[in-house]
């Protein structure tokens, strides 16, 4: 039942770190797009493409806290306790962006969407950020068992924490550059489709790099979580997720977006597996062993069979909002973020 | 009976941090959180039924006055949802970060209720967004069924969070073997013996603030002379959904007072400041607790009158504070404060709500008094208050006790240090995201209603 319990929390983590992420990459990428006029159009590819599905995505993240309070009550008191900075700044990054995100789409001046664009996109940088620095310091070993029990700062403020928030930054930024090209292309757009499909290559590529990089932060960092990632089932899912990391790029490269879609999405899960083998038998790595973390066996069973039947009425539901996402039935109309503030004459 | 008030054996949190006597900052946190999301959970129960209301009415008319109401009223509600997602998320991250150990002793015992209320919320944000960029998309039969979703979920998300609440007044589920919990039962927890009345109160308080909210808005437009069709529609159909709600909410009131002084004695006494345990006890209106000589000072007392409110019978026992010793007693001023002025806004709710549904009756129009439209400007926010105070008092009347009689809330808070930076940063941050969430819906109604009608793309 403890298993059944983390491999629901695993892909809680994963569809987080997908479409969530790519939140938060098209946060990044509305953040470079330039200036007001020449990222205008980005702005407003962005602004469309997200905003029928950015609150569902976002209630990954709810779906994992209530997960992990419910199925490992000690981890989740004391992770949330000694992490309480990196998480506590998430969050505040998170009412931000929605706010910043909801607002601008009614801004009437463009400088009124310059300052909201501005923080929705910079929240957007920060709490991939910091949530991939939380993930760092429980996979390092730096959170033990207790009420705060961990030092304060550099639980998050630690080579492999950062290492895994530069990540997650830039596999946001990948996956939202992948999933935007499609749908620039559904939207009959080529300029957004080269501009985007350029990013999801330079991106795809810039994410593969520091991933490698970050895997020799680990391994003088943190020696065991490394060799997790290195051996056994933690390789095969490490070199799964560089594979399919490949393939995404030549997919992108050579147009095919629908599938690409699958094959980033794909990457990212293969990662968060791969670091939920490579920690295993732990879940607070050093202190606390899944099964010691778990919730009694009653509470087990009643949370999977609860979730389990959510799940017979969620699933065809988010299928069908992803399914009139992708055909096209809910998109709004095309707007360049910048046009909208000149007459219609000009 | 008073034993019963000493039953429990007392938790020990499993994480064991250090106690912090002051747990202020964290309380505070915790209570400016929900004082910011419960007015929009509010929304969330009661808004649905009204601009679904105006779509059936729309599909039976084909009166396009209909549809434009009901195309603003659900962008508003998306605002609304998406305001409630990120407060939402911002308590759920509290949970752990103001109380690990509340969550790590208890979490087994409750924490499937919000494994369910979870999958009604992303339901709710599904159905929401299909709802709202459907309009014009889907066919219209297919479209307003797309809504029914959004009323079951607002309902049975808010009905599990309710359930734990209930819970943490009415813990059960599980024992205690030696300050250990062990044995959790989670589907006893979520059914407990204060959740039926907690959720109705709850959720005719959703209808009465969303009505009254709305009812206030539309009346101001009302009294600068806009009588439009579209403005008269706006303002009566919340308005009788509040006017309907407000006098049942006075009987659910006196049922979840009569179960309080049934399972909670001590929070009763405090909800009246009533010090001794005595027969045929008196009710107070105003006034306040002098905790020196024990007594309220300065109220209006009605003999008799607690004893049948409590048991409906005037020579009944009240169960006063002097039953536990002073630590176990919640704070009584703010606890009868916020009490009494629930109670007192209640009344004038539903004394305003009846009025409305006897003058609709027996004239089919609205009452033409510009002071009844002054009224509602006031029932509005007041309904508000009302909510608040109504959470006010059975949170601090609780206390102690996080869990009522198994945890007290000093042992349950984070041992993280500087909350009060974290309390100042989340106060600035929610003043911004309301004077925001306020910007938005006012550009919104500054665009006019036929806006609505124009087709894009």
């Amino acid at each position: 039942m403890a298993e059944i319990c983390a491999a629901l929390v695993i892909l809680g983590v994963t569809a987080y770190a997908v479409f969530g992420s790519a939140d938060f990459g098209a946060g990044f990428w509305d953040l470079t797009a330039g200036g007001a006029e020449r990222g205008g159009r980005m702005r407003g590819m962005i602004q469309r493409s997200m905003s029928p599905v950015w609150e569902a995505n976002h209630v990954w993240l709810i779906f994992v806290l209530v997960m992990v309070w419910t199925a490992f009550p000690v981890a989740f008191g004391s992770l949330m306790s000694t992490l309480s900075i990196p998480l506590f700044l998430a969050a505040l990054g998170v009412i931000f962006r929605g706010m910043a995100f909801a607002l601008r789409g009614q801004a009437a001046t463009i400088n009124e969407a310059r300052v909201l664009g501005a923080v929705f996109a910079l929240s957007s940088v920060l709490i991939p950020f910091f949530f991939g620095a939380a993930i760092g310091g429980v996979a390092s070993g730096r959170v033990p068992v207790g009420n705060a029990a961990g030092d304060l700062i550099d639980s998050w403020l630690n080579p492999t924490s950062i290492a895994i928030g530069v990540v997650a930054i830039l596999t946001g930024a990948h996956l939202a550059a992948v999933f935007l090209t499609g749908d620039a292309k559904r939207a009959d757009l080529p300029d957004m489709v080269a501009a985007f499909r350029k990013r999801a290559i330079g991106s795809g590529i810039a994410a593969g790099a520091v991933a490698l990089v970050s895997l020799f932060v680990v391994r003088s960092d943190a020696r065991d979580l490394y060799d997790g990632l290195t051996s056994g089932d933690g390789l095969v899912a490490v070199l799964g997720s560089a594979l399919f990391g490949l393939l995404t790029i030549v997919l992108v490269a050579v147009g095919r977006y629908g599938p690409a879609r699958f094959a980033a999405a794909a990457a990212v899960g293969a990662m968060t597996i791969g670091w939920a083998l490579a920690q295993d038998p732990y879940i607070l790595p050093g202190a606390l062993t899944l099964d010691d973390a778990a919730a009694s066996d009653t509470t087990l069973t009643a949370l999977v069979v609860s979730v389990g039947l959510g799940m017979l009425v969620l699933v065809p539901s988010l299928w069908w909002l992803y399914r009139l996402v992708l055909r096209g039935t809910l998109d709004q109309e095309y707007e360049p973020l910048d046009q909208r503030f000149r007459p219609v004459d000009s | 009976m008073t034993a019963m008030v000493f039953a429990a054996e007392q938790v020990r949190g499993v994480l064991e941090g250090a106690p912090q006597p002051d747990a202020v900052a964290a309380r505070q946190m915790q209570a400016l959180s929900l004082a910011v999301h419960i007015p929009l959970v509010c929304f969330g129960i009661a808004f649905p039924a009204m601009f679904l209301f105006v779509e059936g009415l729309y599909l039976r008319t084909g009166d396009p006055v209909y549809k434009a109401l009901a195309k603003r009223w659900s962008k508003v509600a998306l605002i609304i949802f998406a305001t409630g997602v990120v407060t939402g998320t911002i308590l759920s991250f509290e949970f752990g970060l103001l109380w690990p150990d509340f969550m790590a002793t208890f979490g087994e015992v409750f924490g499937v209720a919000f494994g369910l209320e979870g999958i009604s919320f992303f339901l709710e944000a599904i159905f929401i967004a299909i709802y709202v960029y459907g309009w014009d998309r889907l066919p219209r039969r297919a479209h307003i069924l797309t809504g029914v979703p959004i009323i079951i979920t607002g309902a049975t998300g808010s009905a599990f969070v309710i359930s734990v609440n209930g819970w943490m007044n009415d813990p059960q589920g599980f024992e205690v073997v030696n300050g250990q919990v062990v044995d959790p039962v989670p589907f006893s927890a979520l059914l407990n013996g204060h959740v039926a009345h907690e959720l109705v109160h709850m959720y005719l308080a959703g209808y009465l603030v969303t009505g009254f909210l709305l009812a206030a808005y539309y009346a101001r437009r009302w009294l600068k002379g806009n009588h439009s069709r579209y403005t008269r529609t706006a303002l009566v159909v919340p308005l009788t959904f509040a006017a309907l709600a407000a006098p049942i909410q006075v009987v659910v009131g006196d049922w979840a007072g009569r179960k309080v002084a049934e399972n909670q004695p001590v929070k009763l006494a405090a909800f009246e400041g009533v010090y001794r345990t005595e027969e045929g006890a008196a009710f107070h209106i105003g006034g306040f607790y002098d905790s020196g000589r024990n007594e309220v000072r300065f109220g209006i007392k009605i003999p008799y009158l607690l004893s049948i409110l409590a048991h409906h019978n005037p020579t009944a026992e009240v169960i006063g504070l002097e039953s536990v010793p002073p630590e176990d007693r919640p704070p009584v001023n703010i606890v009868r404060t916020a009490f009494q002025t629930m109670i007192a806004i209640g009344t004038f709710l539903a004394a305003l709500g009846v009025f409305f549904i006897f003058i609709w009756l027996r004239k089919r129009r609205l009452p033409a008094s510009k002071w009844f439209f002054r009224a509602l400007l006031v029932a509005g926010p007041l309904s508000v208050v009302a909510l608040i105070s109504g959470w006010i008092t059975t949170e601090v009347g609780r206390q102690p006790w996080i869990v009522y009689r198994f945890m007290r809330t000093e042992d349950a808070v984070t041992s993280a240090s500087n909350l009060e930076i974290a309390y100042v940063a989340l106060v600035a941050v929610y003043v911004l995201l309301f004077g925001s969430v306020i910007w938005l819906l006012r550009r919104l109604a500054a665009r006019p209603p036929e806006a609505e009608l124009e087709h894009h793309g």
